[in-house]
């Protein structure tokens, strides 16, 4: 390679906002023949959108386009759709498989691309007519296999394969398509967290490909958490953070501390206040969680122990499809759970939404429109729902009939409307009418209106305003320290968690891997996010 | 401009061409000679008639089970509940009463199994129900040959064993309602009993979804993700509204037998579902969303049209085309709701 | 020994659950054969017969089932295109092979232009295509009457004032098929003592046999089963769904119009009303009896539902009379047997779905209860 090279990348001043919100600012980056890039970030620092925008997805057009360029090779490129980026040799391997279970790898290899034998009814009837050429087929995805270096039989179903024989598949397929007539070589290869869901032996293999591709030429940019491999096989290692690039580096005499700290580390605090010492002398526990496991497709739990205590206001951070959501969501009986849950030295059962509710849990789910609200009706029954169920509230007794109270329904709507501020034209409207910020402080006044002894709340600030932010984390510092009531708060966002919580436990692997008291540095918790650093015993 | 495209949207055009033709055939009416009183006499009756089954459509709609294509079920029920107030020779009005009496444990056990089946399968609650219907109808046909009924105007009067296809209702609750306080204005009969029936049983389903379980029903209907999470046993729900819609069925066959003359056996119910189905649509509602109004708007416009085209159009055009209209118009409404895109605001 | 012994019962369990509705059959044709007391050299004839005059029909709901649209209730559609296919050669006066031959051309545009409508339809209602092709071939049916009942010897030329009702205009109950009756069937037909075995209509059967299993092959057939398996990822990978789909059904209609004729030409009459009616779910119902599944079926399936369910058909009325001493009763049963297996696959192919989703999730879960602990 001579230093005159023309890089096979560039990106130069890329930034982009939805809808005036800031994504990514001013990335500027080089990417050579043959490199390997690591890509490191929490959830929410604009790797995703940069990909996206790489690739030249639809999602990027239809909400603005971006600013800044481009460059492959040296030319300035304009994506009008992935097809264009796929002509340039781009081949992008996302986390969620793409795959048909019944196909075997070969077909799901070469779906929609297949080698075809031509005969004399496509004339009449079009193209799609031609027979398959299976031989050519099963050539062409032998070679892709081989260039990965793994042992993957091209004639297995994937619904029999193992997960990494699928992730293989995947990436076969983005080789093999400098087969077909329109694709031009692969050059640049864009992996998205492959060895999220990979074993260890699985994982080491994919970096033994990584690797041999990289050597034959193929620029590839790897995206993952998981440290260590991003030392063990990068050339080059890039962190972002908010949307910024925060360091870039030549992979040398790196560790995985540093790597951590540059992650998380920040210097302004949101909501900087003093921060109450809480005091835990004498306090009892609430709620007791041991060995809970909780089957949530993305955020499977397997073994966590917590103690929850009575009037705290507990976090529960960690990266993405960790686990952390799969808490709230297996306790309060949404997905499949086993364990032992005591709640205020009573035993309770799991997989029982009622139950819980009836001891006085609630639950903010972190899917608002899927869970938290009926988006078709009014705010009125949104909010007076959950407390009318199961604890008898706004209900008009005759006899053995319950009848809805409609005025003290209106009541207590209008209530948490104004403490809430919830902008709406009245209580009577449907909430799928509401802005993102105003459903989550009606899906946060239904479990008020419940007045429950603890609440979990699942990422209650994603996708809502600042001035919308600081309401919700007010309410519920205000909820505890009136009404006295437990908090979980869950939340991807350190920061957050960092300006209201007393504790922090982080989630790794589906498992508690430490907790911290929230005045300690970012830095700490970055390296529990990757699986690094001390488990410290709660004081 | 923009404000009558939002209406149209709103109500679909479907419902509002049907209105309009409505309208169109009650206009023409007197010019062909078709007596205005004559037409309304009717249509009210018809609309009387099947109210109740067309009723029968809200809970299930209302729980999220979809649109009940298995009412023969529930019919099957009330028809057994009919047959066996008149084997045991009851007259009048308490015929009518005992036949419900009958017929309801019939409902209940039908409608529980049926619920726990439906609960199973949640996804192809349609296509299950309809076959549901159809098989129950299928299996009845071979009861009715062999159950050991005795009562001389309900068998065949030649081997004195098995039922007949159609049997008379005179003499055993026949008219008990159209009669029950019935109004005259000149030439013009309100069948007042019956309507009254009916608007008791709806006040009643308004009523019941406006308690804390009906409230809950809805909920189930609208999102059952958020229902579970708010403590609710959606299954028993379900169950329950599964239930109700087939003792409804049940009590609105005998609603239709008592004024139209005949208990029909064998494959009468076979159909019956889908105009059921099409009138609630025509009024306005969609596969996971009804109300009571829906029921009478629906009901009223679908019988409208049953009634009034074979007598308009026979004077006018002198051809029936009311088959066919009746089978577009049915098919078409229900063809239409199932397009709708039910889950866009997930 | 015991592991090998408990193993094996496994797999019959496993057997007997994948493919209940067959066994069910099975069952009820063992026991109903010899109460019926027909004779086995009769019941064969009536088989082949019935194969020949079925099976085209059945074949042609394959194509959908592949393509993830369930089973085609719109088959209806094409029955009635070649209805009226059949109407004009009557009309016309076309006899014999010509005739079916001309029925066939008539009725494929009128047949790739309601297929067309019907997928277009159906793709308006993703997940619910069995319920909405169902209520399809009503709605059709209403139009179909509109047309012959009222068009046909009005508005369109009828010669022959044999076809026309009384009243001047509207096509009669029935027609009467005798210029093409049993034509394609006699074809090359092979007598083996009293059976007659009609070859010509079984080579059309092979070929369209031979037409699916190449089908497959084709890069619209891959494209089908890509399709049918999860329509997300196949139009990640560029594959157009809704235009596959309805190509689909626009084959599944024209298959199913050339069905119709060839039932037609054995059955010789024509119910003008009736006829299609009750095709579609009986042809539906054999293809269920013969193991298939909404989202799985194989040329297998086709042939052993035929044979299974007209055994239970033909000697149902006989086995009910002699058990019972009703014949009405046995016909009855054979109707809520037809109804029952359709109920029945429907639903068991809801409960494996499930079970199957089930699998997963529970797998995962003791996975890591195991780790976990």
């Amino acid at each position: 390679m001579s230093e005159q090279q023309v890089p096979l990348l560039e990106m130069r001043h890329i930034s982009k906002d939805f809808f005036g919100n800031q994504v990514l600012q001013d990335i500027n980056f080089t990417l050579n023949k043959g490199e390997i890039l690591g890509l490191v970030g929490e959830n929410g620092a604009g790797k995703s959108t940069l990909m996206k925008i790489l690739f030249g997805m639809e999602e990027i057009r239809d909400t603005g386009g971006y600013g800044g360029d481009v460059l492959i090779k040296g030319e300035v490129v304009h994506f009008d759709s992935s097809l264009d980026a796929l002509n340039l040799g781009i081949g992008m391997v996302h986390q969620e498989f793409s795959l048909l279970p019944d196909f075997t790898a070969s077909e799901n290899i070469l779906l929609n691309r297949e080698p075809m034998k031509s005969n004399w009814l496509a004339n009449l009837f079009g193209d799609r007519m031609d027979t398959l050429d299976r031989d050519k087929m099963t050539a062409i995805s032998k070679k892709a296999i081989r260039r990965l270096g793994v042992n993957l039989d091209e004639n297995m179903l994937v619904s029999q394969m193992p997960v990494g024989h699928k992730q293989f598949t995947e990436i076969a397929r983005e080789l093999s398509k400098e087969d077909s007539e329109s694709a031009g070589q692969i050059t640049l290869l864009v992996l998205d967290e492959p060895t999220a869901v990979l074993s260890e032996k699985e994982a080491e293999s994919l970096l033994a490909a990584m690797k041999k591709l990289a050597n034959e030429g193929i620029a590839i940019i790897f995206i993952s958490h998981r440290l260590q491999e991003i030392i063990d096989v990068c050339d080059q290692i890039m962190v972002m953070r908010d949307g910024k690039i925060i360091k870039q580096v030549p992979n040398k005499n790196i560790n995985v501390g540093e790597i951590a700290q540059w992650m998380v580390g920040r210097e302004v605090t949101i909501g900087a206040g003093a921060k109450r010492p809480y005091d835990y002398k004498g306090k009892a526990v609430d709620l007791s969680i041991k060995h809970l496991w909780v089957d949530m497709p993305g955020e499977v739990v397997r073994d966590v122990n917590l103690d929850v205590y009575q009037g705290e206001i507990i976090g529960i951070g960690g990266l993405a499809g960790q686990g952390k959501l799969g808490i709230p969501n297996g306790i309060m009986g949404l997905c499949p759970a086993g364990g032992a849950i005591t709640f205020r030295n009573q035993e309770l059962k799991l997989n029982n939404p009622r139950c819980m509710l009836d001891q006085g849990l609630a639950f903010v789910s972190e899917d608002r429109r899927g869970v938290g609200l009926l988006l078709d009706e009014s705010l009125e029954w949104n909010i007076s729902f959950g407390a009318m169920q199961v604890q008898d509230k706004y209900l008009r007794k005759y006899g053995f009939i319950k009848w809805r109270d409609q005025d003290a329904i209106k009541a207590v709507t209008k209530k948490y409307i104004e403490q809430l501020e919830i902008k709406c034209t009245s209580s009577l409207q449907h909430a799928k009418e509401l802005s993102g910020g105003n459903q989550q402080k009606v899906c946060l006044a239904k479990a008020f209106a419940m007045q429950p002894k603890l609440l979990f709340v699942a990422e209650p600030t994603r996708g809502i305003d600042i001035g919308a932010k600081q309401l919700v984390l007010q309410a519920l510092k205000q909820y505890n320290r009136e009404q006295g009531t437990t908090i979980v708060m869950i939340s991807s966002e350190l920061e957050e968690l960092r300006s209201i919580c007393d504790r922090i436990a982080i989630i790794t692997d589906g498992k508690v891997h430490g907790i911290l008291p929230a005045d300690r540095p970012s830095a700490e918790f970055g390296l529990l996010m990757v699986g690094q650093g001390k488990k410290v015993a709660n004081e | 401009m923009n404000k009558i495209k939002e209406f149209v949207n709103q109500f679909g055009l479907p419902r509002i061409i049907i209105g309009l033709f409505l309208l169109l055939l009650f206009i023409i009416a007197p010019f062909v000679g078709v007596k205005v009183s004559t037409s309304i006499n009717d249509t009210l009756v018809r609309f009387g008639m099947n109210s109740v089954l067309v009723l029968a459509m809200v809970p299930m709609i209302h729980s999220g089970c979809g649109l009940n294509f298995g009412l023969p079920f529930g019919i099957i029920a009330g028809l057994l509940g009919a047959t066996l107030a008149l084997e045991c020779e009851f007259h009048g009005v308490v015929c009518f009463l005992m036949a419900i009496l009958f017929a309801t444990p019939f409902a209940v056990i039908f409608g529980w199994g049926y619920g726990k089946l439906l609960n199973k399968v949640k996804g192809g609650e349609m296509m299950i129900a309809t076959y549901v219907g159809f098989s129950s109808v299928a299996f009845m046909c071979m009861m009715w040959l062999i159950l050991p009924y005795k009562n001389p105007t309900m068998v065949w009067g030649y081997s004195g064993r098995g039922l007949r296809t159609t049997i008379t209702t005179e003499g055993y609750f026949l008219h008990v309602l159209d009669d029950f306080l019935k109004i005259k204005i000149g030439r013009l009969v309100i069948p007042t009993g019956m309507i009254l029936f009916f608007a008791v049983l709806a006040f009643c389903m308004w009523a019941f979804l406006h308690t804390k379980t009906g409230t809950a029903m809805t909920a189930v209907g609208s999102n059952p993700i958020f229902a579970r999470a708010s403590g609710i046993n959606v299954d028993r729900i379900r169950t329950l509204s599964v239930i109700m819609s087939t003792w409804l069925g049940a009590v609105g066959i005998l609603v239709y037998e008592q004024s139209f003359g005949f208990i029909q056996l064998y494959m009468g119910p076979f159909y019956m579902a889908l105009p059921a189905v099409s009138a609630i649509l025509i009024g306005g509602a969609s596969v996971n969303k009804a109300t009571v109004a829906n029921v009478i708007i629906g009901t009223f416009l679908f019988q409208g049209i049953l009634t009034m085209t074979p007598s308009v159009m026979n004077a006018a055009v002198h051809t029936d085309i009311s088959e066919v209209v009746r089978i577009v118009v049915s098919n078409g409404m229900i063809l239409y709701a199932l397009t709708r895109k039910t889950e866009a605001s997930r | 020994m015991k592991q090998q012994q408990k193993s094996s019962f496994k797999k019959f369990l496993r057997f007997l659950s994948d493919n209940t509705v067959t066994v069910l059959f099975v069952i009820i044709c063992a026991v109903s054969i010899p109460l019926s007391g027909y004779s086995l050299t009769y019941l064969v004839s009536e088989i082949i017969v019935r194969m020949a005059r079925d099976s085209f029909l059945i074949v042609s709901l394959l194509i959908p089932i592949m393509a993830g649209m369930g089973l085609n209730f719109g088959m209806t559609l094409g029955a009635m295109a070649a209805e009226i296919g059949l109407i004009c050669i009557c009309d016309w006066g076309v006899v014999g092979i010509p005739g079916i031959v001309l029925a066939a051309i008539i009725s494929t545009p009128i047949s790739i232009l309601l297929g067309w409508w019907c997928g277009k339809i159906l793709n308006l209602a993703k997940g619910r295509e069995m319920v909405t092709s169902y209520i399809i071939g009503f709605f059709m049916n209403g139009i179909y009457q509109l047309v012959v009942l009222y068009c046909f010897g009005g508005i369109i030329p009828v010669r022959s004032s044999k076809l026309v009702l009384p009243r001047g205009y509207g096509i009669r109950n029935t027609v009467n098929l005798s210029g093409i009756r049993l034509k394609l069937d006699n074809l090359l037909a092979i007598r083996i003592g009293t059976i007659s075995i009609p070859i010509g209509t079984f080579l059309i059967i092979a070929a369209l046999c031979l037409f699916v299993l190449w089908f497959k092959k084709t890069k619209l057939g891959q494209d089908m089963r890509a399709v049918g398996q999860d329509m997300e990822v196949s139009r990640a990978a560029g594959i157009k769904v809704e235009h596959t789909r309805i190509i689909s059904i626009i084959i599944s209609t024209v298959l199913a119009g050339y069905g119709m004729i060839i039932y037609l030409q054995s059955m010789g009459t024509l119910n003008t009303y009736n006829s299609h009616t009750q095709v579609g779910m009986f042809s539906i119902a054999a293809l269920l009896v013969g193991g298939a599944s909404v989202s799985k079926a194989n040329i297998r399936n086709v042939f052993l539902g035929v044979i299974l369910f007209h055994l239970m058909f033909i000697v149902s009325p006989m086995a009910g009379k002699n058990l019972i001493g009703e014949a009405q009763l046995g016909e009855y049963f054979r109707v809520f047997v037809s109804y029952g297996v359709i109920t029945l696959s429907l639903v068991l192919y809801e409960l494996r779905k499930k079970r199957e989703l089930g699998d997963e999730g529970a797998a995962l879960a003791a996975g890591q209860k195991e780790e976990g602990k």
